[in-house]
């Protein structure tokens, strides 16, 4: 609509001369800046709200597995690297400070500041997502999959599936590769404009690998310190000197010489037998003699998968909030290089960074719940 | 697209007016000027005509079920069918029809005129939640047309998890959750809107009800849909990969299921009902031409409702085996649920009592809406009392009982509401004698199908059956009988408001003698509503308010 | 009006006729609603239409819009729906106890839902006949058969998905969900014939999920009970079908059927040594399966004597009926044990 029609509408509802100054950053419904503001505000709050709301839905069902089958949840948050989930704890964090930095500086017409924070933000969260893409690969090599896919071999060796890592990071590389390009762009003409958008960007793509080589470091020493017989991966090690039973016919099995390791194959059993009679097929392995006893049973499709549904969902959906956040925050770096921001508009920065927020503290409910309590 | 070229015309605030030049509908012009408007008025009444065509198709359902149901057994549907048809009339009408109906449609055309400003608080995401119902739709006829949808409208696992019929699953679980987002969007714009947009002297206390009505409405669209949405994305995840979290097979928990979907589903039983008490209120006050009788009460009691609204998901899992307090505790719960709606009808009541009654057609569907809503109310209290409920769940007693809160309360409403504002929306009259006539057989038909469904539930007959006992059939036939009469009276208010675009008088500035804002601009109002806040006073003060049979409608006396 | 319907097309008005002690208690309570419904209804109906006669819009008359507010009014309007709704609530939530508080001494019925198919066991294993019946899409339906004037129980579990069991002259529903046991209980009053329902959507053939429930007299509830375990003359059917009803197939597995544990399997165990639990070796023989029967624990096989104590069937098998089970088992010595479901 132009300005003139705009000007028409209102000279033929009613006389009124309504042309007070309205700048282009104040829509057109509403009367001043901080009215913008506070609707800017209260609706991303709602937001947050119905966001708290639909992740709520997932602790419930945390909850009430958890507190049906300790032991399952026990026995499979010894999967989850903690260290990992710190390291990713501690980059989430930081990067919530500079987004706090970011609304500051966007108040301020800090606009190179701005941008740069802007930037770190988009860079710790991409350095999430590829420890995360390292964190899920490795547990689909090794079979600890959601639900009816679970299908974990604790031998301690990679199951036949490889390569699930560089599958993860295709797009990321299509998508850096794109940034580098642009980059080239907007240094060859030397626009200011892209410059500012094109580094952070390029940055970011980089800070994906980035955590991939660190999550990747950080779980091959993980896997040394099995070797060693370290306490975290010791069940796996364990578990592959006994064997595993075959599916369901475990009178067949070798007899394991001890009365303690007989009396976890007739836990198995039992187990199988529940499932069997559940309509599942039994998936039973035998699993480490060393955890105690209730986890003879717990390693196996009806029990395990629930643990592993659980995992990638809440921490799926929030690994899908974290990328919705670095496309916002991209948009916010664009209108940040045109330099929009100015201490009486600055909604978007400080919507953005409430969620952000909201996102970070998300993570911190969901890094102890998974890896740490057992 | 332009209206340069339009000479500037008389101000539209004389005394005696005429239909205006502009208007919004005349703003602009082309489908694109639609299709990405940001007018509020626009998007709504493009929701009003989905959300009408929705209700035709879900209608058309409706009368396949009955018709099949003449028989007890070989109808002419197969079994398959007849559940493919009545989920997909179960799923059509709650979540296209009866929860956008009233709040996005009347809802987004009404609120920013009512509460006296230009739009709603963010105009780019009213359209985007358009869209998102428009998609919604898509997803929900792909169900419809690649396979059928057979689940029920409530997806219970394990069932929706083991039908052959997984591609619908999925199409309308996605559906389900884009459609959750369209409505949390709306409830969302609305809430900011009432909270930092009402212009000088619109205290919350002189808002008129049907705000009030919208936004405890809002509230539960944006504090429930969110689990609805978690809940069908786990759903589609089983589907999609057997996560196991409400498959018993895998050691889940199906009663969980019903849990999380009722925790979004009950209340969303007051998304569909609150809006259409929100518009008798309006139109109960207007067409007596008197006051809202215990205004307060009524607005107090639209929050109680929308708050332990929440509470009482439980009641329709009284008989999965929760334990017997949690049960008892729902019960109890839901109680408590009844009183603010006894509240509001002996407030309507009241209203009536001394006061001027316009027997139009919109006062008689308000009227029509008291004595089924209270048919409906009253029936869910052998529902919520356990003993009786043991015998009446899952049976016609149930299906009668919503029919009569969902289709005689919230359907009738919405018509109301529709011919209420129709004039105000595209400023035409319609024939109030059809008006009338259609709002008659609507009432005689609907009685017709669902009192004899109050029999069959409590002798026992099982709802979503497709062949039944042979002692059923009478009343069965009664019941079709009454469909037919019933979809014939609503065939004629539909053709009562398209005739009046073709050959409907202009509608003043104030058809009923409103004295609410909205009724204040002209029909149709102009693109902006107001370019300048507007004086807001008591919104129920009609002592000034006079016909003035010049202008064939009401003005406000100086 | 419904009054009116009902009592022109039925013989019984509201409900079905009541044969369970449930039955009074609920139709009292829903008479009582009933009449406060029409209490408040009928006032309500009628305050509409003179309101709507006496201040009707017409020339000369202009309504007063003084009345906007009376609290006492709005006090009443308020507190007496409330003390009514909390009396519904007690004697609704009072009588749902007696429902879901199952008493001791009651004759127990496994109750096995699948798409859609009733499935009933009684406490002597005997399995549920069918009747057949007319005016109907189906020819038979399972027909479940209970004493009168005795406390009965079900035991009901889903092989699939979920549904309900609803007996309406019971006035009785549970839904029956696949993962867990559900229970119900009533007590009959009445001998007759009466209807069973699914009442949670199940699929297809839902509205065909149906059964008929005789209550008979207990002499005759005990003739059909004999008439339910009948075994036939064959040793080797008696023992198949003993298998299945003394419930030897929810723990031991035979050829292709029963349950995978927590019991040995029979197949391929005939004639081969045995491991026991207390390390010597015995021959799997005539001898070793009826001391097995009648006293379990005597010589457990290695692995299952702690986890899986079965109980003593001393008492409950006649001596021919142990004699056909062990033909049974016989049977299958040289089935493959490989072969489990």
């Amino acid at each position: 609509m132009t300005a003139i029609q705009e000007n028409l509408a209102h000279v033929v509802d009613d006389h009124a001369d309504h042309h007070h100054e309205h700048p282009s950053w104040l829509a057109h419904h509403f009367d001043d800046a901080e009215q913008q503001y506070d609707s800017g505000k209260l609706g991303m709050w709602l937001f947050l709200v119905t966001e708290v709301l639909f992740f709520s839905g997932m602790f419930c069902a945390y909850a009430l597995y958890r507190n049906r089958n300790p032991e399952v949840f026990e026995f499979c948050s010894s999967f989850l690297n903690e260290k990992l989930g710190a390291i990713n704890t501690g980059v989430l964090l930081f990067s919530s400070l500079t987004m706090a930095w970011a609304v500051r500086a966007a108040q301020l017409r800090q606009h190179q500041l701005l941008v740069g924070m802007l930037g770190a933000t988009l860079g710790c969260a991409a350095i999430f997502l590829g420890v995360k893409a390292v964190e899920y690969s490795h547990k689909w090599e090794l079979g600890l999959l959601p639900g009816k896919l679970y299908v974990a071999q604790l031998d301690g060796a990679h199951g036949p599936h490889k390569g699930y890592l560089e599958f993860i990071c295709t797009v990321p590389a299509i998508v850096t590769a794109l940034c580098a390009l642009y980059a080239i762009y907007a240094f060859a003409t030397k626009s200011l404009f892209h410059q500012r958008v094109a580094g952070p960007m390029l940055v970011a793509g980089l800070c994906f690998f980035g955590g991939v080589g660190l999550g990747q470091y950080l779980e091959a020493q993980e896997e040394a310190s099995k070797g060693h017989g370290g306490h975290a991966g010791s069940h796996e090690h364990h578990a592959m000197v006994d064997g595993h039973v075959d599916h369901g016919s475990h009178e067949h099995a070798a007899a394991p010489d001890s009365v303690h390791a007989a009396e976890t194959k007739t836990a198995a059993e039992i187990a199988a037998s529940a499932a069997s009679a559940m309509g599942g097929s039994p998936n039973v392995y035998v699993s480490p003699t060393e955890l105690k006893t209730p986890n003879a049973d717990v390693n196996q499709r009806s029990m395990a998968g629930l643990f592993f549904s659980i995992y990638y969902c809440m921490t799926g959906v929030h690994a899908i909030h974290i990328i919705g956040g670095m496309i916002v925050i991209t948009w916010l770096i664009v209108k940040a290089a045109r330099e929009e921001f100015h201490e009486q508009y600055f909604g978007p920065v400080d919507n953005v960074g409430l969620y952000w927020h909201l996102v970070d503290f998300i993570w911190i409910y969901l890094f102890p719940l998974l890896y740490l309590i057992t | 697209m332009s209206v340069v070229d339009r000479p500037i015309t008389a101000p539209v605030h004389s005394e005696v007016e005429s239909y205006p030049e502009h208007h919004f509908l005349n703003h602009s012009s082309g489908f694109l000027s639609w299709a990405l408007t940001l007018d509020h008025k626009r998007i709504g009444l493009m929701y009003l005509v989905g959300v009408m065509s929705s209700f035709a198709l879900g209608g058309m359902f409706a009368l396949m079920i009955r018709i099949h149901l003449w028989n007890f057994k070989d109808g002419w549907l197969s079994n398959q069918t007849y559940n493919q048809v009545f989920t997909l009339h179960g799923a059509i009408m709650v979540f296209l029809f009866i929860i956008p109906s009233v709040p996005a449609a009347l809802g987004n055309f009404l609120l920013p005129v009512m509460l006296g400003t230009k739009d709603v608080a963010f105009p780019r995401l009213n359209l985007s939640s358009f869209y998102l119902w428009v998609t919604g739709l898509i997803l929900f006829l792909t169900a419809l047309s690649v396979t059928g949808l057979d689940t029920g409208w409530t997806f219970y696992t394990p069932y929706s998890i083991e039908t052959q019929q997984g591609g619908a699953v999925l199409a309308a679980t996605f559906g389900v959750f884009v459609l959750g987002f369209s409505s949390i969007f709306t409830g969302l714009n609305f809430i900011v809107t009432i909270n930092t947009m009402r212009p000088p002297g619109m205290t919350w206390f002189r808002m008129p009800l049907f705000l009030w009505a919208i936004y405890a409405t809002s509230i539960i669209q944006v504090l429930a849909t969110p689990v609805l949405g978690i809940t069908v994305l786990l759903l589609s995840a089983e589907r999609l990969l057997g996560i196991g979290i409400f498959d018993p097979k895998l050691n889940g928990d199906p009663v969980t299921f019903q849990h999380f979907f009722w925790f979004y589903s009950h209340p969303a039983v007051y998304i569909m009902i609150l809006p259409a008490m929100g518009i008798i209120s309006e139109l109960m006050s207007v067409h007596c031409h008197k006051g809202i009788f215990g205004y307060r009460m009524i607005a107090y009691s639209s929050i109680a409702i929308a708050l332990f609204g929440f509470l009482v998901w439980g009641h329709h899992m009284f008989t999965s085996g929760m334990a017997d307090v949690t049960t008892i505790v729902f019960s109890a719960l839901t109680f408590t649920v009844s009183i603010p709606s006894a509240i509001k009808v002996f407030n309507w009541l009241g209203t009536m009592y001394q006061g001027t009654v316009s027997l139009n057609t919109p006062m008689l569907y308000a009227l029509a809406f008291i004595f089924l809503f209270t048919i409906g109310g009253l029936t869910g209290l052998p529902l919520g009392a356990l003993s009786t409920d043991m015998h009446f769940h899952d049976t016609y007693f149930v299906v009668a009982h919503f029919h009569y809160v969902m289709m005689g309360g919230t359907l009738v409403a919405f018509l109301g509401g529709v011919f209420h504002w129709w004039p105000k929306m595209t400023g035409r009259m319609f024939n109030d004698k059809l008006g009338i006539v259609s709002a008659i057989i609507v009432f005689v038909g609907f009685n017709l199908t669902f009192l004899p469904q109050f029999v069959l539930g409590s002798r026992g007959m099982p709802r979503r059956y497709a062949t039944y006992l042979p002692e059923f059939q009478p009343l069965h036939q009664l019941s079709t009988i009454g469909s037919i009469t019933l979809g014939s009276g609503l065939l004629l208010a539909l053709i009562v408001l398209l005739m009046s675009l073709v050959n409907g008088k202009k509608a003043p500035r104030n058809p009923w003698g409103g004295a609410t804002l909205e009724w204040m601009c002209s029909s149709p109002p102009p693109h902006d509503n107001f370019s300048s806040a507007p004086t807001v006073g008591d919104p129920y003060d009609f002592s000034n308010i006079e016909y003035d049979g010049r202008v064939g409608g009401y003005v406000k006396r100086p | 009006m419904s009054f009116f319907l009902a009592d022109q097309v039925a013989p019984y008005a509201w409900f079905p006729e009541g044969a369970s002690s449930f039955a009074p208690q609920v139709d009292f309570l829903f008479t009582v609603i009933l009449w406060i419904c029409i209490v408040f209804f009928v006032p309500i109906v009628i305050a509409m239409g003179y309101f709507m006669w006496v201040y009707r819009e017409r020339p000369g008359y202009r309504g007063s819009p003084e009345a906007l507010h009376n609290t006492a009014i709005e006090i009443t309007w308020t507190v007496v729906p409330t003390i009514v709704v909390v009396w519904v609530f007690w004697e609704g939530a009072m009588g749902y106890l007696d429902m879901a508080r199952i008493p001791k001494g009651t004759v127990d019925v496994n109750v096995t839902a699948k798409k859609w198919q009733w499935a009933f066991k009684y406490e002597n294993g005997g399995e549920h006949d069918v009747i057949p019946v007319e005016n109907s899409s189906v020819k038979e339906l399972p027909l479940l058969v209970l004493p009168v004037d005795r406390d009965i129980k079900m035991i009901m579990r889903s092989d699939d998905v979920l549904h309900s069991f609803y007996i309406p002259a019971f006035r009785a529903k549970r839904d029956v969900v696949p993962g867990r046991y559900n229970y119900m209980w009533f007590h009959t009053t009445k001998e007759g014939l009466y209807d069973l329902f699914c009442t949670e959507y199940c699929g297809d053939n839902h509205s065909q999920m149906n059964a008929k429930v005789k209550v008979v007299s207990q002499e005759e509830y005990k003739k059909a009970l004999d008439k339910a375990i009948q075994e036939p003359e064959d040793p080797l059917a008696r023992g198949q079908l003993l298998y299945k009803r003394q419930g030897c197939s929810t723990c031991h597995n035979a050829g292709a059927e029963g349950a995978s544990g927590p019991g040995p399997s029979y197949n391929g165990s005939w004639g081969k040594p045995v491991q026991l639990e207390s390390g010597a070796e015995v021959a799997f023989d005539e001898n070793y399966v009826r001391e097995s029967i009648l006293n379990p624990q005597a010589k457990a096989r290695k692995g299952y004597g702690k986890a899986s104590p079965m109980n003593s069937y001393a008492g409950k098998l006649k001596d021919d009926q142990i004699d056909a089970l062990i033909t049974f088992i016989k049977s299958l010595e040289n089935a493959n044990s490989a072969t489990k479901k």
